[in-house]
């Protein structure tokens, strides 16, 4: 049997840069399953946070640890961008680029990106270089690459940022599908109407520390931080 | 003025008439360029690419020095490896002095850090592009190193045809170690040399206009194979 890659645990975890803290410290544990919705204002940390969980930023203080050794775990996680990174090749390498670093058999990977292609809408565009896509066709790309191979994680980092209302509709269902589907999702936002909509759970960033964390409904309807209750407010938070 | 018409025709009726010793040394010319390219970009081409995505101590320090080796004299490089494959040096026994493999030496040493300077440049940007999705996919190094080779291989192909140009056009070096030998060692350069150095600019000329019509139609037939620049990316 598997072991599972969850839950992962950020001890004393901070980030520090030129002499300015980015993040933390920060105690917090990530528990098996659940839609967690990062929310906070720019600079907040929400993007260090992330990129700190996933072993992208180089921690200056505690660790990040999970149920696997930490070499294992990234395998087993999806991430992301803001930007889409596009690979300067065809849709079809591109999605199938995480699997045909596997080394798995080249008619399993065509199977699997046919199959995602279709889901996305690409398939006509299949054989096109993927830096010609629209933003939103882009966006929706790199969020299959990511969950071509079925990761038992998913961080994203305001992947509906800039998009118009048909992308961020087709990305929420297909984040909706993968967290039905088992997968456990990180994902920051600056969008309220989003968090309501996908966040079973909620973690509030300001200055690099969370003020807020908690299920979703709790923390709408009863806010317990008065930086969180202004956010909600929609104030600026200097 | 007459001497540049009097080249360019003496270049047209060199081909039209297929003169032997112009294909000979033709040939000559485009086997030991293409001999020492591909050598040279067989170890330019990843050690480039490795040093944009590797970090080490020295590092700094490695990109100012192949920076610096991408101005090398041809004629001392011709010097040296002249000195290391005469019959006294550590390589004499191997009888490669006044040899197309010691032409082929002598280009491999002048245009590797050329090729591997450019590869630098263009895969340092690149790596910054893909950076973070190939650390977040757990790709191995050796595999970062072909993703950014195979994606970035219009670049490469400019630090390739940079350094066919070097080499095809070098004349210092390969005079020293080829020493234009007539029917063993004699390029298109040496004997440009050599017919200027005897007066008959025409036949100079001539064969300088073909050097460039070689030089030409190998870019142009690399861009054709590689497919560059066939629509519009604007």
């Amino acid at each position: 049997m598997v072991t599972p890659l969850l839950p992962a645990h950020m001890r004393d975890v901070s980030v520090t840069r030129r002499g300015k803290r980015l993040l933390g410290p920060l105690d917090l544990t990530l528990g098996k399953t659940g839609f967690t919705i990062l929310l906070g204002p720019n600079g907040a940390g929400k993007t260090t946070f992330l990129k700190a969980l996933h072993g992208l930023e180089r921690l200056s203080t505690g660790a990040v640890t999970w149920a696997v050794p930490n070499d294992l775990a990234r395998m087993r996680q999806a991430y992301v961008f803001q930007s889409p990174v596009m690979l300067r090749r065809s849709v079809r390498a591109n999605l199938g680029y995480p699997l045909a670093i596997l080394g798995q058999p080249k008619a399993q990977v065509n199977k699997a990106v046919e199959a995602w292609a279709a889901r996305i809408g690409l398939t006509p565009a299949l054989d096109r270089p993927a830096t010609g896509l629209s933003g939103g066709e882009k966006q929706k790309l790199a969020l299959a690459r990511a969950l071509i191979r079925t990761p038992e994680m998913l961080l994203l980092d305001e992947p509906c940022a800039n998009l118009d209302g048909r992308s961020v509709k087709d990305i929420e269902a297909l984040l909706q599908s993968a967290h039905q589907s088992g997968t456990r999702i990180v994902m920051a936002t600056h969008d309220l109407g989003q968090a309501r909509r996908l966040a079973t759970e909620i973690l509030f960033l300001f200055k690099g520390r969370i003020h807020e964390a908690g299920p979703a409904p709790d923390a709408f309807d009863a806010p317990q931080t008065p930086e969180f209750k202004s956010f909600l407010n929609g104030d600026i938070l200097i | 003025m007459n001497d540049i018409w009097a080249g360019l025709s003496s270049a047209f009726w060199l081909v039209v008439t297929g003169d032997p010793d112009l294909i000979e040394i033709t040939l000559r010319s485009l086997q030991v360029s293409l001999t020492a390219l591909v050598i040279a970009s067989t170890i330019a081409l990843p050690f480039g690419t490795w040093l944009a995505i590797r970090r080490f101590r020295f590092r700094r320090t490695a990109i100012a020095v192949l920076n610096s080796l991408m101005g090398l004299p041809p004629v001392v490089v011709g010097l040296i490896v002249y000195l290391l494959l005469s019959r006294a040096g550590p390589f004499g026994v191997l009888g490669l002095l006044f040899t197309p493999t010691a032409m082929i030496i002598a280009q491999v040493i002048i245009i590797t850090p050329l090729i591997a300077s450019i590869t630098h440049q263009a895969m340092r940007d690149l790596w910054a592009e893909y950076h973070d999705l190939l650390i977040s996919l757990n790709t191995t190094p050796t595999r970062r190193i072909l993703t950014l080779i195979s994606d970035g291989r219009r670049a490469l192909l400019t630090a390739a045809l940079a350094g066919f140009g070097r080499a095809i056009g070098e004349v210092g070096a390969i005079m020293i170690v080829g020493g234009n030998i007539d029917h063993a060692t004699r390029v298109l350069t040496t004997a440009i040399a050599l017919e200027t150095g005897k007066g008959d600019f025409a036949l100079a000329l001539g064969l300088g206009f073909v050097l460039i019509a070689l030089a030409l139609s190998v870019n142009l037939i690399i861009h054709a194979l590689s497919r560059t620049e066939r629509e519009g990316r604007w």
